[in-house]
């Protein structure tokens, strides 16, 4: 399949909507917008976006087996790889400036609170799905190795959903709506496995 | 940091007659301006000077009022700026009950010319681990319970806040349990610092903070300080709590701002201060312990936290 003009105004939208919630936070952040606790407005931002954006791409692979639309699978690496810029950038915020590189506390953090010591396992499964998101390191490694890797993309997110839930004081409805929505992306990949329909459409391949 | 209390005066501390009769004038304005009907904008509260204040830079007001834990207007920073001008403080009254010679139900207006208001410029510190410095204005519990006689049998005061979720949109979900509930040991409820707030910034309290009148114990984690009381009870057991009852665990009856002590799930060693960069450490009852440590001698504050 050749590429047409359309798909690559598609896939420079998809880039611009995954760019999007950045460019709303540095104009809030340059407006002095991000309210009275601006840090902890950046990094619960960051976080947030960074979870949708990895559920955003559990969405990929079903929609284009249920629409039959193969095309659509190019789209994981770049919703993966925008996905993996938030959390690290999230990441980044809290050492950096919540914590102003405080590496006692912020180890003590990582050891004592359950949610930080998930929201580190998950950042650390994320790194080598990062860095094998490139052509290069595809074909270095083979698709099954790379399938395999990136496997633990389903243990990922909702790793992720976790940490996110273990931080919320009283109010569970957000985390747990993100925690619905993950496992019915799951479900469906364990259903898929017997779905008749869903098992003729056109298989997924590893290259965009 | 210099917190004095009332040993240290000296005759320099005395307000000079000239401006106490001002006081004067102000408060007879005041109670003046407090016949009128109610309305919804702040009107003018000024507080006379108190030694219990802070000489930290308060907090910007545009911080104090936008970013509030107030969860019966929802549960973002944001949501009670945005929901709390539907509530309607008047007609208001305090019910004070139980335990004491003279129960009563007091009118918000009543209350209100108590006794001659006071700012009382208070550091604020969050469980979540932020701070603030805000200038409050308000009067002593002790003034109000003082009044009411508690018998010897009140050993703690209940507190809770209006249950209107026609006017607290937040109330419509069970987040937390309502009405909130708030306690204090009597000790801690007649201790000169724990003050009833009707003001902010000399104006009366704006909703999102509270509205029309609420407690102010500064050496406690914020959510100690409930909001919007409605009844007030002296009692001879412990009272029940909102965020205790919502996780045990986690906040517990006393919640002394305590560094040594850390919340389950996150560190309380340091804090950030609403306005400031780097962390700063939090100091130990919020930097209130020449006042109040005395009433927790002897008590492990690991298990009563």
């Amino acid at each position: 399949m050749g590429r047409t003009w359309l798909e690559r105004l598609n896939y420079v939208l998809v880039l611009l909507l995954c760019l999007a919630p950045a460019a709303w936070l540095v104009w809030r952040t340059v407006q002095g917008d991000l309210g009275a606790n601006p840090i902890e407005t950046l990094i619960r931002q960051l976080g947030v976006w960074g979870l949708r954006l990895l559920i955003a791409g559990l969405c990929i692979t079903p929609l284009a087996r249920i629409f039959k639309k193969p095309r659509f699978i190019r789209f994981r690496r770049p919703v993966g790889l925008f996905a993996f810029g938030y959390i690290l950038t999230h990441l980044s915020t809290y050492i950096g400036i919540d914590q102003y590189f405080d590496w006692h506390a912020i180890w003590k953090d990582i050891v004592k609170r359950p949610y930080i010591t998930i929201g580190m396992l998950g950042f650390t499964l994320l790194l080598p799905l990062a860095l094998t998101s490139f052509n290069a390191a595809i074909r270095k490694i083979g698709p099954k190795t790379w399938r395999r890797i990136h496997s633990l993309i389903y243990l990922i997110v909702p790793l992720g959903v976790t940490h996110y839930y273990l931080l919320v004081k009283a109010d569970h409805r957000p985390p747990l709506i993100y925690g619905a929505i993950v496992a019915l992306l799951l479900g469906w990949r364990v259903a898929a496995k017997w779905w008749p329909v869903a098992a003729r459409a056109p298989r997924p391949s590893v290259q965009p | 940091m210099l917190i004095r209390d009332a040993a240290d005066l000296t005759e320099n501390d005395v307000t000079p007659k000239g401006l106490y009769l001002r006081r004067r004038e102000f408060i007879a304005g005041a109670a003046l301006g407090l016949g009128l009907p109610a309305l919804a904008e702040a009107a003018p509260l000024p507080g006379r000077k108190s030694v219990y204040s802070t000489p930290e830079k308060p907090t910007p007001r545009e911080d104090i009022t936008t970013y509030n834990n107030y969860y019966e207007f929802g549960v973002d920073k944001d949501d009670p700026a945005r929901n709390a001008g539907s509530l309607k403080t008047r007609p208001w009254t305090v019910v004070v009950e139980g335990e004491c010679a003279k129960p009563g139900t007091y009118d918000i207006d009543t209350l209100l010319r108590l006794a001659p208001p006071e700012e009382r410029i208070y550091r604020h510190r969050c469980v979540e681990g932020w701070s603030m410095i805000i200038p409050w204005v308000g009067f002593p519990l002790s003034t109000l319970l003082s009044r009411v006689g508690p018998t010897s049998k009140a050993k703690y005061v209940a507190f809770e806040t209006l249950y209107r979720p026609a006017e607290m949109p937040g109330q419509r979900r069970a987040v937390l349990e309502w009405p909130y509930r708030e306690g204090l040991r009597i000790d801690e409820a007649m201790n000169p610092l724990t003050l009833l707030a009707t003001g902010l910034y000399g104006e009366t309290l704006p909703n999102q903070n509270g509205a029309p009148i609420r407690l102010v114990v500064p050496w406690k984690y914020g959510f100690k300080s409930i909001k919007s009381i409605v009844r007030i009870k002296l009692q001879a057991t412990q009272p029940r709590t909102a965020w205790n009852v919502s996780a045990p665990g986690e906040y517990g009856f006393y919640s002394n701002v305590n560094p040594e002590v850390d919340h389950p799930r996150w560190s309380q060693a340091t804090e950030r201060r609403i306005g400031e960069f780097k962390r700063r450490p939090t100091v130990m009852f919020n930097g209130y312990a020449r006042q109040v440590a005395p009433m927790y001698a002897g008590m492990d504050l690991r298990k009563y936290y």
